[in-house]
């Protein structure tokens, strides 16, 4: 193999690895935050995407333009859905809370999912921007403009989310609430409606995502369930303490996923993410970026 | 002095079992009261009833004319009670900083909170030294000061410690004491559960004897010092049974 | 001497050599501590602690939160080996001995958070332990006649067939001691029985905990609840962070000075 093919390579590893990065990083928002599984995340992901097909069908508009409506959008539909469903399941315990989270999540992914068929079809739709296929080429490797976008608005948003929850004190309230509730509540923090915040920007991240893959991928009502799966395996990989370390995680997945598809065949490519799944809770379950 | 924290009949459950029993009591504004007693009496549980982390089984809490019970707990930290509870419980992947400012997040000390924190580090200088360190990089002495600064960041009216000598060396002890006498010198009341019995009854004006659920004994910290109560309490020598 | 015990396809052997005590012979020396040495990442919880436990007492460890009483009892139930000193059991070293070992030979305990099978009725869940400890009979229709009998000792007899899960606080307490009795041990441990019970509960199980030592079994009792201890125990063992700051009887512990000052505290002026 050329040294370009492996550069290239590890270009489009880079590439789908920060879409992994910004799918999976709701998921640890709200998992590390709730401390609760939503498996109806891929869905919401799913609706961020279809909001840009349909900006795109009905206004021509560009994709990643059309962001500016599906994240406050979705930011929308979080807070709903934490409102009329999640804040009853967060203040449950344990072995209740486990059962009851993950049984409402998977109703909700029907429920979105058949959404989704009743308005688009269950059709794969596409969105076929102008400069699809044009890009620079940078010593031989090939670098598409839609490609490079998405890279960028993938890691403007992880910046974004850092700032947020490292700098601003609405974030730090989060980040203490995660860390323990109950002392977040004698400090006179808020806690519903630091859950509630915190679920509407894990679906606001899950619409970026939703909008990348579209761009890149194309979307079908079925996908849901795939970048779930996606997401946990990058926040296993990441380690479930970690929120930010989801993003060099899913880059991390991108790449090994590339590479290994370069060598052993693209047939394995997804069997891949399921070794290191496996590997990684066998010899460090608690997770790459997290201590201890 | 008018009846500040009043504590009215307070029954309680921890698991299966009843850990509080018909409990009253009363702090006085200014005052220092502490509540002393074995362990597994139900110290900590009245303490996390009061602070809106545990709800009684029957009973009432008010402060003033308010009612604190069925307030959740972030409420009646709006209304000036703060708990340090037992254990620290800071957030130790955050700064010493933002542990701080955090305890002003309830709207009340929200807009006071940069005066606050001012007052905060002159009373405990090496918080200020060390503000951008985690806050679990400091030691245990310097995690009781933090835990009660963030509490002190709340502006309470009525301060609540659960055993803040808990684990830490006699001369950090002191010094923690010396610094709630002085919080009491500036007009704040305080509500202290003390492992150390006799430190505690010599620091407080009255305190209370919890002993299996029930308040036991009662008294100034001076009466309490000097009679048998407390070691009735603690170790009280019962006759043989069959 | 050889003693095996045999269970199922395993073969347990204990033996008594050379190590021997010539108490151990007639074993009224029961348990043995010889400078006990427990610590967790530098933080010293038991610290150098000897003691002695004869047969057919009834002992008492007692100490401040904190003092080192959970981790004396684990070290000597095996839940985890002692860093330094000798746990020796009627003559024999079994200071690496695993759990279910020192169960064969003879040691049972009770867990403070009483976890009996659920769904099973209460006979069932004695007959269960019947079946698997020191002294355990393969024989089912013995075994739950056993229980039976265990059952009326500890006052649960009424209610033999009602499901575990729905017994109140007390009477699970009872469960966990007739489980723990199943086993025919020579010595039981108890973790925190009274915890939670109120005083006429405590009464009542403080006679229950006498009438075990008239079954001929020897207990020691660790327990917050001072008063109760002085109230049953023949001798009693005070720690405090670690060190054992007392032993003699209830009368002499209760008017030991280091035992109100760990207790009470230091005053300022100390």
């Amino acid at each position: 193999m050329s040294i370009e093919s492996f550069a290239q390579t590890l270009v489009f590893g880079l590439f789908v690895g920060s879409i992994y990065g910004i799918a999976a990083m709701g998921l640890a928002l709200v998992f590390g935050v709730l401390k609760m599984l939503n498996i109806a995340h891929g869905e919401l992901l799913m609706l961020g995407g279809y909001a840009t097909f349909w900006a795109f069908r009905t206004f021509g508009m560009d994709p990643f333009v059309s962001l500016a409506i599906s994240i406050p959008l979705l930011f929308a539909v979080g807070l709903i859905l934490d409102r009329t469903i999640y804040h009853r399941i967060v203040r449950l315990l344990g072995e209740e809370k486990i059962k009851n989270s993950l049984l409402v999540s998977f109703g909700l992914t029907l429920v979105i999912q058949n959404l989704a068929i009743w308005l688009f079809t269950a059709d794969e739709r596409t969105v076929q921007v102008s400069y699809a296929g044009v890009g620079f080429n940078l010593l031989g490797v090939a670098l598409p403009y839609t490609r490079l976008l998405s890279l960028v608005i993938a890691l403007t948003a992880t910046l974004a989310l850092s700032y947020f929850l490292h700098r601003t004190y609405p974030g730090k309230a989060i980040l203490g609430t995660a860390e323990d509730f109950e002392a977040a509540e004698l400090a006179g923090i808020n806690i519903h409606r630091v859950y509630m915040l915190t679920f509407a920007l894990g679906a606001s991240l899950a619409s970026i995502a939703g909008t990348l893959v579209t761009v890149i991928y194309g979307i079908s009502p079925s996908i849901g369930i795939i970048w779930t799966l996606k997401a946990l395996i990058v926040i296993v990989l990441a380690g479930t303490g970690s929120i930010l370390g989801a993003f060099p995680a899913g880059i991390l997945l991108g790449v090994v996923e590339a590479v290994s598809g370069a060598f052993i065949g693209p047939t394995y490519r997804e069997v891949i993410g399921l070794v290191i799944f496996v590997l990684v809770l066998i010899l460090r379950p608690q997770g790459l970026f997290t201590r201890k | 002095m008018t009846r500040f924290l009043d504590i009215h009949g307070i029954n309680a459950s921890y698991g299966d079992a009843q850990a509080l029993r018909d409990v009253s009591i009363n702090v006085n504004e200014g005052e220092i009261v502490a509540l002393i007693g074995p362990n597994g009496a139900g110290k900590t549980t009245l303490m996390r009833v009061i602070a809106g982390l545990h709800p009684p089984l029957s009973g009432t809490v008010k402060l003033g004319d308010t009612a604190l019970h069925p307030l959740a707990a972030y409420q009646i930290v709006e209304e000036g009670v703060i708990l340090v509870p037992e254990g620290r419980r800071l957030f130790g992947g955050l700064s010493v900083l933002d542990n701080l400012e955090l305890g002003a997040y309830a709207p009340r000390a929200r807009k006071s909170r940069f005066t606050m924190l001012k007052h905060v580090f002159e009373l405990f200088p090496m918080l200020a030294e060390r503000q951008h360190q985690h806050a679990n990089t400091l030691s245990g002495g310097q995690q009781q000061m933090l835990a009660i600064g963030r509490a002190l960041m709340g502006l309470p009216k009525l301060l609540m410690l659960d055993e803040p000598s808990l684990g830490l060396a006699p001369l950090i002890v002191e010094n923690i004491f010396e610094i709630v006498k002085r919080m009491n010198d500036e007009g704040v009341t305080i509500f202290l559960v003390e492992q150390n019995a006799r430190r505690a009854l010599e620091l407080a004006n009255r305190a209370y004897i919890l002993e299996q659920g029930r308040i036991a004994g009662k008294g100034t910290g001076k009466e309490l010092l000097h009679n048998n109560d407390v070691r009735e309490a603690y170790l009280g020598y019962a006759p043989a049974t069959g | 001497m050889e003693r095996t015990i045999v269970f199922q396809k395993v073969t347990v052997t204990s033996f008594c050599q050379s190590d021997c005590h010539p108490a151990y012979k007639e074993f009224n020396l029961l348990l043995q501590l010889e400078r006990v040495t427990k610590s967790f990442n530098g933080l010293m919880a038991v610290n150098y602690v000897s003691m002695t436990v004869d047969k057919g007492e009834i002992l008492g460890l007692i100490g401040p939160n904190g003092a080192g009483k959970t981790t004396l009892f684990n070290l000597i139930t095996g839940v985890y080996p002692p860093n330094k000193g000798k746990i020796l059991f009627e003559g024999k070293d079994i200071t690496v001995m695993a759990r279910h070992q020192r169960c064969w030979l003879g040691i049972a305990r009770t867990f403070q958070l009483a976890r009996p099978f659920p769904q099973l009725s209460v006979l069932d869940n004695v007959t269960i332990g019947r079946v698997y400890g020191y002294d355990s009979t393969r024989n089912r229709a013995q075994a739950e006649s056993d229980a039976l009998q265990i059952l009326e000792q500890v006052g649960l007899a009424t209610r033999a067939e009602e499901k575990a899960q729905n017994l109140t606080l007390v009477d699970r307490k009872r469960l966990e001691l007739a489980r723990a009795l199943a086993a025919r041990p020579k010595l039981l441990l108890l973790d925190e029985l009274l915890t939670g019970l109120n005083p006429s509960e405590v009464l009542a199980s403080m006679k229950l905990i006498q009438s075990v030592r008239e079954m001929g079994i020897t207990v020691i009792v660790v327990e917050h609840l001072v008063k109760a201890v002085f109230g049953i125990a023949d001798r009693i063992f005070v720690l405090n962070a670690g060190d054992l700051i007392a032993e003699g009887s209830p009368k002499v512990i209760a008017h030991d000075q280091n035992v109100i000052d760990a207790y009470l505290g230091k005053s300022f002026h100390d």
